[in-house]
């Protein structure tokens, strides 16, 4: 792809794959107006300090009554909030669209941080299946071990597990980055899309199977490649990515990034290039 | 969607019937029909432990046929018979429900197979666990019915295992409940959490080798399916291994022997285990919250890979 900062519009939409439809219909006319304040309006989102910091002990809640008290919090302005006894509930601190500093003292269940936008999470524990899946922005951070589906469908954001992670690890990932510090299991990056994966240690058997788009680096040995994914040359920019991300990332920062495997798709998809009529109008 | 839970004490013995209790009851989301425990709890070790049943549990949604419960008297009339024709002295009578019972057994033998055949041959009679240690449990409802009603809680053990079940393939009955016993072999049981693919062609096989189904439920064939291997001469762990790539599906299971607790997931590693590890303590569930009922306090658990199989001993 051109260099995006020093083409023209007309060069940047072609390379976006914009060069052979025109844009047609009645929503495509609705344009972004900065003098609308509803533009501004972030449905479930509040004005937080971060500053202003508070515990809450979840031992005797559901997960549904511990995040509405987590929203409760929120809407009063506290920008930290530290969840204790979690003991391994499901689905708690899911939906979370703001920015808001969340630390877990202990494990949690299934779905934990699901279809969250923008907070920055620290699990001082272990999480289980389809942790933060679907996460559009922000940071989670795991200090223990993962389950399964860990960052399933996530469209953006910092995902890293310091431990070791359970299968199909960033299955349909369409964004994001995810970093494991520890090994993965079997089909680690299953039809993924775009994004990237970063594991440290071994890997499983059929990795990066069916996936679209997207890079996965392995710093480990690795069980099997499944079908359409492929050894690509791991170059300079590649390594200096890296070696930032993991810096920032605090894992693993005096990994020998050089030696590690990149593997990418290795068939390119029909169409697969054209872009969504929403992602065109953002291109213009 | 099914929970397995599973727990081995080494070194020493607790209350594991309470503990496996709390266990499934925090999986009771992932299925109520039946809950079925297999406790190994501690014995002088000279008797054979029992437990059959002469019917169905009729109630609580079940898919069995009404009988009159005289049916029942019946046959357990004819089980009495044939053992004492067989020269089993039947030590301790325990009959819980009209349909379940439990008898210590002073019978010396090392081969279960002709006596299980002959006490089976009784229609409508299906020993659920026969062994030393070993005594399965289940009946239709969640853990805590089952538990109450069996007077579970009080158990005390060195392992057990456990399962809470959502009817999927097969009925709600007490016969396609897990745990299932390991016919013939003392001791054995097994559960399981998943959809085994090539049921059916695996059990005309294993039929066809002399082997015994007693319902149509799938997960049973992994009971038969690693009898039949260590028949053959296999260690459990050996059976486990090769059932990776015998059994077809996507599974994860549990098996215990009278001093052992084993694990084996798929290839695929498609169905859920969370695992906790220490030199006393090994527990494990499907979910994470199974660990808790037992282990509340912050602990380091871990989900097994693909393909693994793990074996523990007391």
């Amino acid at each position: 792809m051109a260099n995006l900062k020093t083409v023209s519009k007309k060069s940047k939409a072609q390379s976006m794959g914009m060069h052979t439809e025109v844009l047609t219909g009645r929503t495509q006319q609705k344009f972004f107006n900065p003098d609308e304040a509803e533009n501004f309006y972030y449905f479930g989102t509040y004005d937080v300090d971060f500053n202003k910091r508070t515990e809450l002990d979840v031992k005797d809640m559901t997960a549904a009554e511990a995040n509405k008290e987590i929203d409760n919090l929120m809407s009063q302005g506290y920008g930290t909030i530290v969840i204790k006894n979690p003991q391994g509930k499901h689905s708690l601190g899911v939906g979370i669209l703001n920015k808001l500093n969340l630390i877990f003292e202990g494990s949690l269940g299934y779905f934990g941080m699901g279809s969250c936008d923008g907070p920055i999470v620290r699990i001082n524990g272990r999480v289980g299946w389809s942790c933060a899946e679907n996460l559009m922005a922000g940071k989670v951070v795991i200090e223990k071990n993962a389950g399964s589906c860990f960052g399933a469908a996530i469209r953006g954001g910092d995902l890293i597990c310091k431990g070791s992670v359970g299968a199909r690890t960033g299955i349909d990932m369409k964004g994001g980055t995810i970093i494991i510090g520890g090994d993965a299991g079997a089909f680690t990056g299953f039809m993924m899309q775009r994004g990237r994966i970063i594991i440290l240690g071994d890997v499983g058997i059929n990795l990066g199977d069916s996936m679209y788009d997207g890079t996965i680096f392995v710093g480990g040995e690795i069980g099997s490649y499944g079908s359409d994914a492929v050894d690509a040359e791991l170059t300079d920019s590649d390594q200096d990515w890296l070696k930032r991300k993991l810096k920032v990332a605090e894992i693993g920062e005096n990994f020998d990034v050089s030696k590690m495997k990149k593997i990418v798709a290795g068939k390119k998809l029909w169409n697969y290039d054209n872009l969504e009529p929403t992602e065109k109008k953002g291109a213009i | 969607m099914c929970g397995i839970a599973g727990l081995i004490h080494r070194g020493k013995s607790s209350n594991v019937g309470s503990e496996l209790q709390g266990m499934l009851q925090a999986l009771k989301h992932r299925g109520e029909d039946s809950t079925g425990y297999a406790l190994y709890g501690d014995t002088d070790g000279k008797n054979f432990i029992m437990r059959f049943k002469v019917g169905e549990n009729v109630g609580e949604g079940s898919s069995s046929v009404m009988e009159d419960v005289s049916v029942y008297d019946e046959r357990k009339k004819v089980v009495d018979q044939t053992l004492a024709e067989m020269g089993a002295k039947v030590v301790k009578e325990e009959r819980t429900l009209p349909y379940s019972l439990r008898y210590e057994i002073d019978y010396n033998t090392k081969d279960l197979l002709d006596f299980s055949q002959r006490i089976e041959s009784i229609p409508g009679v299906e020993i659920l666990s026969m062994g030393k240690s070993l005594e399965v449990i289940k009946d239709l409802g969640n853990a805590k019915m089952v538990c109450d009603r069996y007077s579970l809680d009080k158990v005390v053990g060195t392992h057990a295992i456990g399962h809470a079940r959502m009817a999927t393939e097969s009925g709600v009955d007490i016969k396609s409940a897990h745990p299932f016993w390991g016919y013939p072999f003392s001791d054995v049981s097994v559960v399981h959490n998943g959809q085994l693919t090539n049921y059916w062609n695996n059990r005309r096989v294993l039929e066809n080798k002399g082997m015994r189904f007693m319902s149509e439920c799938d997960s049973e064939l992994i009971a038969v399916y690693l009898a039949e291997k260590m028949r053959d001469g296999a260690t459990l762990e050996e059976g486990m291994k090769e059932s990776l790539t015998g059994l077809d599906g996507v599974f994860t299971y549990f098996v215990a022997t009278k001093d052992s607790l084993g694990m084996a997931k798929d290839t695929m590693a498609a169905k859920p285990l969370v695992l906790y590890e220490s030199d006393d303590l090994v527990a494990m569930g499907s979910e994470e919250i199974a660990i808790r009922s037992v282990l509340p306090q912050e602990i380091d658990t871990y989900d097994p890979f693909d393909g693994e199989v793990k074996v523990w001993q007391i």
